[in-house]
């Protein structure tokens, strides 16, 4: 018996030792952040006592459903755009080689503009309402999403797309079975520097022009010199920023399970 | 018969140049709206003549390259202290993993508050969103060092100094420059939203004040200039990737041969 049992403590102390390693640091920083801005008398350094203490007051139901979820909705809706028309126009792109030279200079170019620039371009056109912002989002996210899934097309092995062709395996089914799977690790890859990209968009586009959404709330709260307020705020957006990137993760595991566990394996043999 | 590559480029640019000449010209977008390339090179023309045009852009460049230079520095030594210590890097993985997703728009507003529209706010910004990128990849680096290596410098007895220069950094090394080059085009978005947003001199700056005055063809020709940077930057970071790993693609070659 006795094997089985230090078997389950050793099991036990590994865990224990992973859980601390990973709540010592931040525990440490925080508690830090606390001890040297208790007391502070700084205005735009306020102690995190008050910045806890407010947190739930300021982001109660009320504002949550008026500033939380409209932002969170317009980023879904951005980043759902971004991501059929990037995929999709980039399977075209990336099946032809004269499509891909033809397109190769015009995309590259309108990669490197920064997405935010383009806030007050599409302002112009699309006012300054939900759809503006959605636009917006679906503007920057696309780029990342579009040329990867290019270079994950371009890289389908070959000898698996003749073997498809010999099986007469075309169209919708060598799209479904081969080449959109082959793709999926670098349109994933895209899919992650987007969602990035349009938690950006999202804060800036509403700083720009809105009556709602986080990136308003937080810059009126400093307009309005409600300071500990607006820290609130930073902290909500990095909660924000933590928890989809976490989401991202484990939807990324569920999708690229295959993939994953067959590098693991080629690696380990 | 096989179109060369480039003919083919040249021709896609000059259909989306061509297309966007005739779409506002023939009436489905308003013009007004919808600059055509012409019009769009006629401002550009004016704004290279302008002298802010000019100090803009040197702006925009200093914002880009000192908090590229604070941020690669700091994440290049963080990340090797981190990694030479083991103890360290098992402490602070939770730590990065939190603190990288933020956005460093978050952070907008407190820039805003503690240095106004002073050059010290674009830098916050920038230097955090770039650290994190160079950041990870030097960790990925140093993850990648051979153990063989490794042990037998330490079996010649090398110190911990004389084994990040000779072992550790030539690994890493690749992985640091990948880094760097994200990071620079990171910075330069950064740079030039935190001048859009706040106010700070520069060419998103200049931007600003074009869409406020609907200057709707120097807003064009400005965000042009934005992507060309973009582009040169990118370039740029190319080449002198290349440059710094020269040696390293020689002695991988040896290997494999």
């Amino acid at each position: 018996m006795a094997p089985v049992r230090t078997g389950g403590d050793r099991t036990v102390r590994a865990l224990t030792r992973q859980v601390l390693f990973a709540v010592g640091l931040p525990a440490v920083l925080l508690g830090l952040w606390w001890a040297a801005s208790d007391g502070s008398t700084d205005p735009f350094w306020p102690p995190l006592r008050t910045i806890l203490q407010i947190f739930p007051s300021v982001w109660t139901g009320e504002r949550l459903r008026a500033d939380l979820l409209p932002s969170v909705l317009r980023l879904a809706g951005g980043y759902t755009l971004a991501g059929v028309v990037g995929i999709g126009l980039g399977t075209v792109i990336g099946s032809y080689r004269g499509m891909r030279a033809f397109c190769e200079p015009v995309l590259e170019f309108l990669r490197a503009v920064p997405p935010p620039v383009l806030v007050p371009v599409i302002m112009l056109f699309a006012g300054i309402g939900d759809t503006m912002k959605i636009v917006v989002i679906a503007s920057g996210c696309v780029w990342p999403v579009l040329l990867n899934t290019v270079e994950g097309v371009r890289a389908v092995d070959s000898v698996m797309l003749e073997t498809a062709r010999s099986y007469h395996v075309r169209g919708v089914g060598r799209l479904r079975n081969l080449v959109l799977p082959s793709a999926s690790p670098q349109i994933v890859a895209g899919l992650r520097q987007a969602l990035s990209i349009g938690i950006i968009l999202m804060v800036i586009s509403e700083m720009f022009a809105a009556n709602n959404g986080i990136g308003f709330t937080v810059v009126q709260f400093q307009r309005s010199f409600a300071i500990p307020d607006m820290w609130t705020g930073i902290l909500l957006l990095s909660l924000l920023g933590f928890l989809l990137s976490l989401a991202f993760s484990f939807a990324e595991r569920r999708v690229l399970g295959w993939y994953h566990g067959l590098r693991a394996s080629t690696r380990r043999s | 018969m096989r179109i060369p590559n480039i003919a083919l480029g040249a021709a896609g640019l000059a259909t989306f140049l061509a297309l966007g000449e005739a779409v506002p010209r023939l009436g489905p977008v308003d013009a007004e709206y919808f600059s055509p390339p012409s019009r769009i090179a006629g401002a550009l023309r004016e704004e290279l003549g302008d002298a802010a045009f000019w100090s803009a852009l040197g702006d925009t460049l200093t914002g880009w390259v000192i908090g590229l230079g604070i941020a690669s520095g700091a994440a290049v030594l963080c990340g090797l202290l981190i990694t030479v210590v083991p103890f360290l890097r098992q402490v602070t993985a939770s730590t990065i993993e939190f603190l990288r997703p933020i956005p460093s728009v978050a952070l907008i507003p407190l820039a805003v508050l503690l240095y106004g529209s002073e050059l010290r706010s674009v830098l916050l910004l920038v230097v955090y969103a770039s650290f994190w990128q160079v950041l990870i990849q030097v960790l990925y680096g140093v993850q990648d060092v051979d153990p063989v290596a490794d042990e037998t410098a330490r079996s010649y007895g090398l110190g911990t100094w004389a084994r990040i220069r000779h072992v550790t950094w030539p690994t890493a090394l690749p992985y640091v420059m990948t880094g760097i080059r994200l990071a620079a085009a990171v910075a330069l978005v950064l740079a030039i939203t935190a001048e859009l947003v706040i106010g700070a001199p520069g060419l998103g700056s200049l931007i600003a004040v074009a869409q406020a005055s609907q200057a709707v063809p120097d807003m064009y020709a400005l965000i042009t200039v934005t992507g060309a940077l973009g582009l040169l930057i990118n370039l740029g970071a190319r080449a002198v990737e290349r440059r710094a790993l020269a040696w390293h693609q020689s002695v991988r070659g040896e290997t494999v041969l």
